[in-house]
């Protein structure tokens, strides 16, 4: 069996001065993802601005708005590749213009993992910008927190870790940043490994790597440091082109959320009925036994149906169609799970809910509640605490949530839906708010009990 | 399962007919006798946009497909083929015809939509200029690429489209990046960058009041090496622009544009015969070819793998217009 190269989802928050653009700018830089051009566009533009440094912040900051006041507003998404997935001459460090690093990428890129494509979502590090931070969180395997050597472990540290532990992203990098103006002392970055790890113990992180980094100087960036021979570990890139993600996702019980019935009604389909869906959770075969929820229907499965024809297994995060044995009655916003450990039907919630809205968040508020692929309305009955992002403290008191707090809150919802909890699966167990008469998503919510 | 490899590019030899059912399966390799599910990257942003495409049929009532003959729209097809087949499609495909575009892409399109058996829509910049909706540029650097936003919201006006499928990329350029798969317009056809709706998880928010609509970019995680990689994996046929052949061209800002009735040359400018590809397609005005001998999928991947600039950089002078030239013309409601 050959190498596959995977995607792994990265994302990194911080504010103007903790090197995390430099952090950025150096991986892509040296895995040959900034061109000419856009590089020229940089230099042009920082040059024009006075920045008197090569500002590479300019490459994420896309909006017209962030280059004018030099900050990130909103989340940027940039793309690198190392390794087979880089296809022709990358991963073999061809190309003039990447020099040494591209070549050391590809070299790097020879082990079992067969390269990997990486998606940054890059977002704001600033209290104000949360709500971006939590979606940037939402949907990445990895997240990269810059602690900077010289002032060891911030408000804003905390408040990026809290985070992290709060989305349930799977693998933490703390990155130990600007070594170089710390002496490269080993002692320095020990204190702030043990710091961290200690006030980490009341948090949910099962993954926490620390790297003694020099974004600026490239210290452990893409190659491991001459200048700190004490430490032992990965560079930062064979860390991200190596840690394994695949045993991340729920292979358990099946959860497949239907979200399009295909019923062709043509002449050489007449009675085709396929349930098509992204699979959510377990490994699924022709001849598995389901139950269909809400209505608690059990079938098997007749068929996994693809464009390229029948598969004999399904598994996250998989887009296919599933066939069932019997004439069951399926639509969208059902759920197709496995017999074993079925969901919680649910109406009463109890959930960690990011507050994304200006308008703040009132208990006795009604919403649009969005789950999987079901809809229903949901009535807000209670706050019980507003966390402090900072200091993790609970303020039991909070009437209500504005924008960018998080709290614990109970809701209702108008019909039952199919959940887990966000621990045990980001997809079943996460859900939005949506405003009724703005449309605007207001809220972002994970699922701590349902019954 | 498909697996690139460093070695050969993964291309290899283009392979006649249907994909064998090997070659797509997800691989299950047992690893110290505990099965291990991996996707490849393809795998996974396949799995990604048939999902975002599914999202979009089942939340809106009257979708629809854009389409420009390019690469990016080119790939879109077949990941609605893999959404919906063996239904059609849930939506038409439109086309937003500047009246300036390479025949060979015009020609494309016809057949492919054709062989598809779906359903075609064109909106013709040449008809919103007879009828006085928009005013003709003019002099030699004249492009009608601007007046494609009238024609588009227009057309998306008139069929009543609440959600507009497009084939752009986070990857192609600085707005793009900041951009959501479901970006809001409000009825003027207006994006905000700085108001944009959260977007979390695989969870789309597509509510929208009457008026209002929704471009929805699905393949929005994908890079323009990654719809070369699908484009070969897939066997798609794409338009012979995008491979080396003999045109007539001049060069202007550095570009190499194809001589064509609708650009007046300039003093100094002379066209004469390169080998030349098209890295991307969009109207003769604003399109410039690079020069290239690449005649295979293999050469133009392998010619993309070693280039030093990007896409767009290389080829389109409509983002060159000034710093935020895409940014700007996505708030007035461009694709």
């Amino acid at each position: 069996m050959a190498a596959v190269s995977e995607i792994l989802r990265i994302a990194t928050a911080g504010s103007v001065d903790d090197g995390k653009s430099t952090l950025i700018g150096r991986l892509l830089h040296d895995s040959k993802a900034i061109l000419e051009d856009q590089l020229d566009h940089v230099a042009r533009t920082s040059e024009r601005r006075g920045d008197g440094y090569l500002n590479l912040a300019l490459l994420t900051d896309g909006l017209r708005a962030e280059r004018e006041q030099g900050i990130t507003i909103d989340v940027a998404y940039r793309y690198f590749q190392t390794g087979a997935a880089a296809g022709a001459g990358a991963g073999a460090g061809a190309g003039a213009g990447a020099g040494a690093g591209a070549g050391a990428a590809g070299a790097l890129a020879t082990g079992p993992s067969g390269g990997r494509k990486f998606i940054i979502a890059d977002t704001p590090g600033h209290e104000q910008y949360t709500r971006n931070m939590v979606t940037g969180a939402s949907t990445a395997d990895l997240s990269i927190v810059l602690v900077d050597a010289r002032h060891g472990v911030s408000e804003q540290t905390r408040r990026h870790a809290f985070i992290t532990s709060l989305l349930r992203i799977p693998h933490l990098v703390v990155a130990v940043n600007k070594m170089d103006l710390a002496g490269y002392d080993e002692a320095t970055f020990e204190t702030i490994a043990a710091e961290f790890t200690d006030w980490a113990t009341r948090l949910d992180l099962s993954d926490i790597v620390f790297i003694p980094t020099s974004a600026l100087a490239g210290d452990n960036i893409v190659e491991r440091s001459q200048n700190m021979p004490w430490y032992q570990g990965p560079s930062l890139l064979y860390h991200l082109e190596h840690v394994v993600i695949a045993t991340d996702r729920d292979m358990d019980d099946v959860r497949f959320p239907v979200q399009w019935v295909v019923r062709p009604m043509s002449e050489e389909h007449h009675d085709y009925r396929g349930y098509a869906g992204q699979v959510a959770a377990g490994v699924i075969r022709p001849g598995s036994e389901v139950v269909v929820l809400p209505s608690g229907r059990r079938t098997r499965v007749a068929a996994i149906d693809s464009y390229d024809g029948e598969l004999d297994l399904a598994f996250p995060s998989m887009s296919v169609t599933l066939r069932l044995e019997d004439d069951v009655d399926v639509s969208r916003g059902d759920m197709i799970a496995g017999v074993d450990e079925a969901p919680v039907l649910a109406r009463d919630l109890e959930a960690m809910v990011c507050w994304m809205s200006e308008q703040p968040m009132r208990p006795g508020g009604r919403y649009v509640i969005h789950h999987t692929t079901r809809s229903a309305r949901a009535l807000i009955e209670a706050i019980e605490y507003r966390v402090d992002v900072n200091t993790l403290d609970r303020d039991p008191d909070a009437g209500g949530l504005a924008l960018n707090e998080i709290g614990r809150v109970h809701l209702r919802t108008s019909t039952p839906l199919v959940v887990d909890t966000y621990a045990r699966n980001r997809t079943t167990g996460s859900f939005i708010l949506i405003d009724e008469s703005s449309n605007d998503t207001v809220a972002a919510g994970m699922i701590r009990a349902g019954r | 399962m498909w697996h690139p490899s460093p070695v050969d590019h993964g291309l290899g030899a283009p392979r006649l007919g249907a994909p064998s059912r090997a070659a797509q399966e997800p691989a299950a390799p047992v690893r110290g006798g505990r099965p291990r599910y991996e996707l490849s990257h393809l795998q996974a942003l396949e799995s990604e946009s048939i999902h975002i495409m599914r999202e979009v049929a089942a939340q809106f009532e009257r979708p629809v497909l854009l389409f420009s003959g390019g690469k990016d729209s080119i790939v879109l097809m077949r990941l609605a083929e893999k959404a919906f087949r063996p239904g059609r499609f849930p939506f038409p495909v439109m086309h937003v015809d500047t009246g300036h575009n390479f025949p060979e892409v015009i020609e494309f399109r016809d057949q492919l939509v054709a062989a598809l058996g779906e359903r075609l829509i064109v909106a013709s910049v040449q008809q919103a200029i007879d009828s006085g909706r928009v005013r003709e540029e003019r002099g030699p650097r004249a492009s009608r690429n601007r007046l494609q936003t009238t024609a588009l919201l227009d057309a998306i006006a008139e069929h009543g489209f609440d959600a507009a499928f497009g084939g752009a990329r986070r990857d192609e350029e600085r707005a793009r990046a900041k951009e959501r798969v479901f970006s809001f317009r409000d009825d003027f056809g207006q994006w905000d960058p700085k108001h944009q709706r959260p977007e979390l998880w695989a969870l789309y928010n597509g509510r929208i009041h009457r008026g209002e609509h929704v471009r929805v970019f699905p393949i929005s995680n994908w890079t323009e090496m990654d719809v070369w990689q699908y484009i070969a994996q897939e066997q798609l046929e794409v338009p012979s622009i995008y491979f080396a052949h003999q045109r007539a061209v001049f060069e202007r800002d550095g570009m190499l544009y194809a001589a064509n009735p609708y650009l007046t040359l300039l003093d100094g400018e002379t066209v004469f015969e390169a080998s030349v590809r098209y890295r991307t397609v969009g109207d003769m005005t604003c399109t410039g070819a690079v020069r290239s001998s690449a005649t295979s999928l293999q050469e133009v991947v392998s010619e993309i793998a070693s280039c030093r600039i990007t896409e767009r950089g290389q080829t389109r002078a409509d983002d060159q217009v000034s710093d935020a030239a895409m940014e700007d013309r996505k708030r007035e409601g461009y694709f």
